[in-house]
C-alpha cells in the first residue's frame, strides 16, 4: 500500500518536472537571448557566449533609442488592462450576484450571450470594428481599446464569478438583512468579504487576457497615444538596418512578465479556498 | 417584547401552488409556539413569512397590533436562528454577536456593543472563544454564537428554524434545555419550527400542527396528546404512534380484530348512526391483564392476542401484533402512513407493557385495553368524534398559566441571583442611559 502510494508520488514528481521544463524553457530561452548582445544572437548556443553577456538591451529599451517606444507602450499597457479589469469585475460582480441570488427572466439568455461572446473569433470583427472606430474617433485612443477588452473580460468574468456567488450560503445574506441590514449592506458586509478570493482571481484572469492582447492593439491604434507593448514589440527595430531587433524584443518581453508574475505572488494569499468554511455546518 | 398575530396567512408559489393556506395564529407576548408537521408542510415558510424573507400572498401579519406585511425584515425587529446557523465566516465570534448592534448605527457606542457582547457571551458560556473564528468551533459552540447574535439586541421575538437538528444527540438534549430556560428567563415571544416530537413537546406553549400547508390543530402539547382533533394530529403527536384500529359498531360494541371491546356509552352515543368507525388506541392504554390492579380492571376489556415480538427497554416494553384489515380499512391507513412521512407497513398493533410482563412473542397472552381512553375516528373526514373540546381548553388554559408562573419565577430567580442577561434590567440599571433605553425596550 505504501509502496504504491510512493510510486505515485514519483510519478507525479516526474510528470511535474516535465510539464514544467515544457512550459518554462521557451521563458529561459527568451531570457537567455536577451542577454545577448546582437552580434552574439547567432552563437547557436544557449546561453550567451562566456565573457560576452550584455545588458545593453535592457538599456536600450529602458534608457535608450527605444525607450520611448517601450515605455509609453508599457503605460499604455498597464493603463488600459487595469481600466479594463477594474470595470469589468465590478460590472461582472454585479451582474453574476444577480444572476446566483435572482430569478429573472432572461437569466439564461443573458448567460448563453456571455459564453457566445467570448467564442467568437475576435479576427472576424477587428475589421468592421477598426472601420467603426475610425467614424466615431475611438481609434488610437484608450477607450477605442477598453471596450473592445471589455468584450473579452467580461464574459469569463461573469462566468467565474456566478460559479463563486452560488456557492456562499444564501443563508448569510438573510441573516444580515433579519439582523437589520438593508440589502446593500447585506451585500457589502455579509458577500463581499466571502467573495474577495473569487473576486480576486477573476480580476487576475481579467487581466491576463488584457494584457496579452494582440490583435485588438495591434489594429486599433496607429501611434504612441495607445498602443499597447504587445503591439509595440512588433515596431522595435535594430540599432541600423542591418541589426535585427531580437535582443531588445526578448528584453521586452522579459519586462512584461514580471507585472503578471508580482500580480499572481501578491494576490495568492487572498485566492486561498476555504475561506467560507465555519459559515455553515460541516 | 410583542405579540404576533397571523391573520389567513396565505402563500402561494409562481405555480399557484398554496405552500401556507389561510392559517391563522394569535401568539401572545411571551409565548413559545411550536409549528411542527411532516416535511413540505409548510412550517418553515411560515416562520420565514413571518420574519420577512417570504412575501405574504394573502392575508396579514401583525406584530403587536401593527401590519408588517410590507416591511422588510430588518424593519420588523425580530431575531432569527437558522438551521445552518448563518455565522458569518469572516468575523470573529465577537464580531459576529456584535453585528446586529454594528448595524443600527449610532444606536450603541463601542462601549456599550463592548458591555452587551460580553453578557449575551457570558450567557452563552462563549467568553472564552470570542476570538475565535467560526470555522474554528464545535457545532454546539456555532450553534450558541448564532443564539448570541439573536439575543444581543433585544429583539421583539425569536424565531427559530430547526437550530438543533444539526447536533448530535446528546447535545441536542442539552441545547433543548439550554433554549427553553433562555426564553423562560428573558420572556420573549418566541417561534419555533422543528419536525422533532421530543422538542415540540417539551419547549412549546402551545403547538401548531400542519399539514400540507393547513392548521391542522393548534393547542397545549398536552391537549395535543390528549384530546387530538383529528386522525392526523393524532398519529403525528406521540412516539410510538397512536394504533388505529378499524371496528365496527354492533350491539352497543365495537367489533376488531381484537374482539369486541366494551366501550363507555357516552363515548358509544357520539358516533351514533355510523357503521364504521377507527379506533385510536395510545400503546399505554394497553397492559399485561395480569399485572392490572383489581379496581382498574372493570374499566376495560381484556383480550388475547399473539405478539409477534417484544422489545424490552428496562422501564417498560414493545410489544407488536399484526393484524390484516380489510383493502379499503388498508389503503386509508396506508394514505394515513404517506401523510406522515412514514413508509406504509404491514399494519401493526404497537402495546406498551410494564417492565416486569412475562410475555413473549409467539404465544398467546391476555392483554387488557382501558377503553376509557379510546378515540373513535370517523374514517372518512378523519374527525375525532369523541373529542372533549372542554377539556382540551382547559388543559391549555392550564398551560398557559404555568407559562405566565415559570415566567416569573425565572424572572425573580434573575433579580436574586443578579444574573447579567442583557434583558434582566437589573444589570444595566448603573449604566446610565445606556440601562434606562434598555429598560425602556424591554
Amino acid at each position: 500500500m505504501k509502496n504504491s502510494s510512493r510510486r505515485e508520488k514519483i510519478w507525479w514528481a516526474v510528470i511535474s518536472v516535465l510539464v514544467l521544463l515544457y512550459a518554462l524553457f521557451p521563458v529561459a530561452s527568451i531570457l537567455a537571448t536577451s542577454f545577448k548582445s546582437p552580434s552574439d544572437l547567432t552563437n547557436g548556443s544557449f546561453l550567451p557566449s562566456s565573457g560576452a553577456a550584455t545588458i545593453s538591451n535592457y538599456e536600450q529599451i529602458l534608457v535608450g533609442d527605444a525607450q520611448e517606444l517601450f515605455l509609453t507602450s508599457l503605460r499604455n499597457s498597464i493603463g488600459i488592462s487595469l481600466i479594463a479589469t477594474a470595470i469589468a469585475v465590478v460590472l461582472a460582480t454585479l451582474c453574476a450576484y444577480a444572476i446566483a441570488r435572482l430569478d429573472f427572466p432572461g437569466k439564461r439568455l443573458v448567460l448563453t450571450t456571455a459564453l457566445a461572446v467570448s467564442i467568437f473569433p475576435v479576427i472576424s470583427i477587428v475589421t468592421p470594428l477598426f472601420n467603426l472606430w475610425r467614424n466615431i474617433g475611438l481609434y488610437d485612443t484608450w477607450l477605442g481599446l477598453i471596450i473592445p477588452y471589455l468584450s473579452l473580460t467580461l464574459p469569463i468574468s461573469i462566468w467565474t464569478l456566478a460559479a463563486f456567488f452560488r456557492q456562499i450560503p444564501w443563508e448569510l445574506e438573510q441573516a444580515a438583512q433579519v439582523d437589520g441590514a438593508t440589502t446593500w449592506q447585506a451585500f457589502r458586509k455579509a458577500i463581499v468579504p466571502l467573495a474577495a478570493p473569487g473576486v480576486f482571481t477573476t480580476a487576475i484572469i481579467a487581466f491576463f487576457i488584457a494584457w496579452n492582447d494582440f490583435v485588438y492593439g495591434i489594429s486599433l491604434t496607429s501611434t504612441e497615444a495607445a498602443r499597447p507593448v504587445p503591439a509595440a514589440l512588433a515596431f522595435f527595430t535594430g540599432a541600423s538596418q542591418f541589426e535585427s531587433p531580437t535582443g531588445a524584443i526578448s528584453a521586452a518581453a522579459i519586462i512584461v512578465t514580471i507585472p503578471i508574475v508580482l500580480l499572481v505572488l501578491l494576490f495568492q494569499r487572498q485566492i486561498v479556498s476555504g475561506l467560507t468554511s465555519g459559515a455553515v455546518k460541516g | 417584547m410583542a405579540s404576533i398575530t397571523l391573520n389567513n396567512l396565505v402563500k402561494k408559489y409562481g405555480d399557484g401552488f398554496p405552500a401556507v393556506n389561510d392559517i391563522s395564529i394569535d401568539i401572545a407576548d411571551g409565548e413559545f409556539i411550536i409549528l411542527v408537521g411532516p416535511s413540505g408542510c409548510g412550517k418553515s415558510t411560515l416562520l420565514r413569512m413571518i420574519v420577512g424573507l417570504e412575501d405574504i400572498t394573502d392575508g396579514e401579519l401583525l406584530i403587536d397590533g401593527e401590519r408588517v406585511n410590507d416591511k422588510a425584515p430588518r424593519d420588523r425587529n425580530l431575531a432569527m436562528v437558522f438551521q445552518n446557523y448563518a455565522l458569518y465566516p469572516h468575523l470573529t465570534v465577537y464580531e459576529n454577536i456584535a453585528f446586529p448592534l454594528r448595524l443600527a448605527k449610532g444606536k450603541h457606542s463601542e462601549e456599550q456593543v463592548n458591555k452587551l457582547v460580553t453578557e449575551a457571551a457570558a450567557t452563552l458560556e462563549l467568553t472564552d472563544h470570542l476570538q475565535r473564528k467560526p470555522a474554528n468551533l464545535s457545532g454546539g459552540q456555532r450553534q450558541r454564537v448564532a443564539m448570541g447574535r439573536a439575543i444581543v439586541r433585544q429583539a421583539d421575538a425569536f424565531l427559530f428554524d430547526e437550530p438543533l437538528s444539526n447536533l448530535d444527540a446528546k447535545l441536542r438534549g442539552q441545547m433543548r434545555s439550554e433554549i427553553s430556560q433562555m426564553q423562560r428567563r428573558l420572556g420573549v415571544t418566541s417561534v419555533y419550527v422543528t419536525h422533532d416530537q421530543t422538542e415540540a413537546m417539551t419547549l412549546g406553549d402551545r403547538v401548531a400542527v400542519l399539514k400540507m400547508g393547513e392548521l391542522q390543530q393548534i393547542a397545549s402539547p398536552r391537549e395535543l396528546y390528549e384530546q387530538p382533533r383529528n386522525l392526523f394530529v393524532a398519529g403525528f403527536i406521540g412516539s410510538p404512534s397512536m394504533n388505529f384500529i378499524p371496528a365496527t359498531i354492533e350491539n352497543g360494541k365495537l367489533q376488531t380484530v381484537l374482539g369486541d371491546l366494551d366501550v363507555p356509552a357516552e363515548k358509544l352515543a357520539k358516533v351514533e348512526g355510523k357503521k364504521v368507525v377507527l379506533v385510536g388506541v395510545r400503546p399505554e392504554f394497553f397492559e399485561d391483564a395480569k399485572l392490572v390492579e383489581e379496581s382498574k380492571l372493570p374499566h376495560g376489556s381484556i383480550f388475547t392476542a399473539t405478539l409477534t415480538h417484544t422489545e424490552w427497554l428496562g422501564n417498560e416494553q414493545y410489544g407488536y401484533i399484526n393484524f390484516n384489515p380489510d383493502p379499503e380499512m388498508r389503503e386509508l391507513l396506508n394514505n394515513l402512513a404517506r401523510e406522515m412521512d412514514a413508509d406504509e407497513l404491514r399494519p401493526q398493533i404497537v402495546v406498551t407493557l410494564d417492565a416486569a410482563s412475562r410475555i413473549r412473542g409467539g404465544r398467546e397472552a391476555e392483554i387488557w385495553l382501558d377503553t376509557r381512553k379510546l378515540h373513535l375516528f370517523d374514517p372518512e373526514s378523519g374527525e375525532n368524534l369523541t373529542r372533549d373540546a372542554e377539556a382540551g381548553a382547559a388543559l391549555t388554559a392550564e398551560a398557559g398559566q404555568e407559562r405566565a408562573e415559570e415566567i416569573a419565577t425565572a424572572k425573580e430567580a434573575d433579580r436574586v441571583n443578579g444574573h447579567g442577561t442583557p434583558d434582566s434590567g437589573s444589570g444595566t440599571t448603573d449604566n446610565g442611559q445606556g440601562g434606562g433605553k434598555h429598560a425602556a425596550a424591554s
